[in-house]
């Protein structure tokens, strides 16, 4: 099953990322595509994206929202809103765990062999802050003299926007190189503090500050696709919370709001059933004989 | 062999095979069409244009650039 999610993820990397045109049109993709909302984090400032980002355009149209009003338009963010609440009532977080390309990368750092430590839980309120503070309201209130926000998510943090557009675009048109400073410093030692935290940490961005999986994960309780937990199935063995890697204990907690829907708790650890796949009342189990359950892999979330 | 009902089934009054118990969660139904309508209406005042305008420009704000 972990191949499949792996398979799964490195297709979604390229559904979102299929312009490989950008080297001969020395510019990113233009085409109607940009129009669908990508479903995990993906910047549409890189060169290579087919699709727009659901977090760059809810800031860029609630920073925008005076103007708008002013203009007579009524654009503030409900067609972003609505693709991204779809998605969220459909999947959840199941999107984090299987079509989110910054993820992939965080778990392919996190297979880097070394010690593993554990995310402390305080920090996973981090990307609530994200979420409100970064992407709603100070794009909303902290306005120029023309009435005009900035996407303060995407300015100051978003690293996934640095590493997928910054640097591509800047080797891509040398001309932008001049206008880097302080900003895109900071920005790259936030993208290389997040690279590095994810060798050792499982995931630590989806954990502590991506604003998507907050909001994906208010859905958890509720979206068409969710896990199920039998409770008199469950031994209290805890295998489901080794394998677990964004640290829930799945037994105690089995809506939580930080699953991300690997399925590992499901298909690589519990040997007795108590946890299940809910397709929109659809029940599918992982089995008991899968090869997977007899070797399980540990990790230290 | 008597059959135990798993989670979510019950048992049938008059055989040994459980019928399934179907229920029907609303709440995503809520959602799916509170969401839904939230997309229609910014489709109807032209939103996915002002979405598409954007992502088809190098925004140097958002790549830390500007």
């Amino acid at each position: 099953m972990e191949r499949v999610r792996k398979g799964v993820q490195a297709l979604w990397v390229f559904l979102t990322n299929g312009f490989w045109g950008f080297p001969f049109t020395g510019t990113l993709y233009q085409g109607p595509l940009k129009v669908l909302c990508s479903p995990g984090l993906n910047c549409y400032s890189c060169p290579a994206a087919t699709t727009f980002c659901p977090i760059g355009s809810l800031q860029q149209l609630l920073l925008g929202v005076r103007l708008s009003l002013q203009s007579g338009q009524l654009l503030v963010g409900t067609y972003v809103l609505g693709c991204l609440g779809l998605l969220g009532t459909v999947f959840g977080r199941f999107i984090c765990g299987w079509a989110c390309p910054f993820g992939l990368l965080q778990e392919l750092l996190y297979a880097i062999p070394t010690r593993k430590y554990r995310l402390p839980p305080v920090l996973r309120f981090g990307k609530y802050l994200c979420l409100v503070l970064l992407v709603i309201v100070l794009p909303l209130t902290l306005v120029d003299s023309f009435g005009l926000g900035r996407p303060w998510f995407c300015k100051a943090v978003c690293p996934a926007g640095t590493l997928e557009a910054g640097i591509p675009m800047l080797l891509l048109m040398p001309e932008l190189r001049t206008l880097t400073g302080w900003l895109f410093a900071g920005k790259l030692a936030v993208l290389a503090a997040v690279l590095l935290w994810s060798v050792p940490v499982s995931r630590p961005f989806c954990r502590t500050l991506c604003p998507l999986g907050a909001f994906y994960g208010l859905f958890n309780r509720v979206s068409l696709i969710r896990l199920k937990f039998s409770a008199d199935a469950c031994t209290k063995c805890g295998a489901c919370h080794a394998v677990c890697p964004v640290g829930i204990r799945f037994n105690e907690t089995p809506e939580s709001s930080e699953c991300i829907r690997c399925l590992k708790c499901m298909t690589q650890a519990c040997e007795f059933n108590a946890i299940s796949l809910d397709l929109a009342g659809l029940t599918l189990s992982g089995g008991p004989t899968l090869p997977e359950k007899r070797s399980p892999r540990t990790t230290a979330p | 062999m008597k059959h135990k009902p798993a989670a979510g089934q019950t048992p049938s009054p008059h055989g040994r095979r459980p019928a399934r118990r179907y229920t029907v969660r609303r709440a995503p139904l809520f959602l799916l069409l509170f969401f839904l309508l939230l997309l229609l209406i910014g489709i109807a005042v032209d939103e996915p244009a002002r979405v598409l305008e954007q992502a088809r420009t190098v925004c140097l704000e958002c790549i830390g650039v500007g």
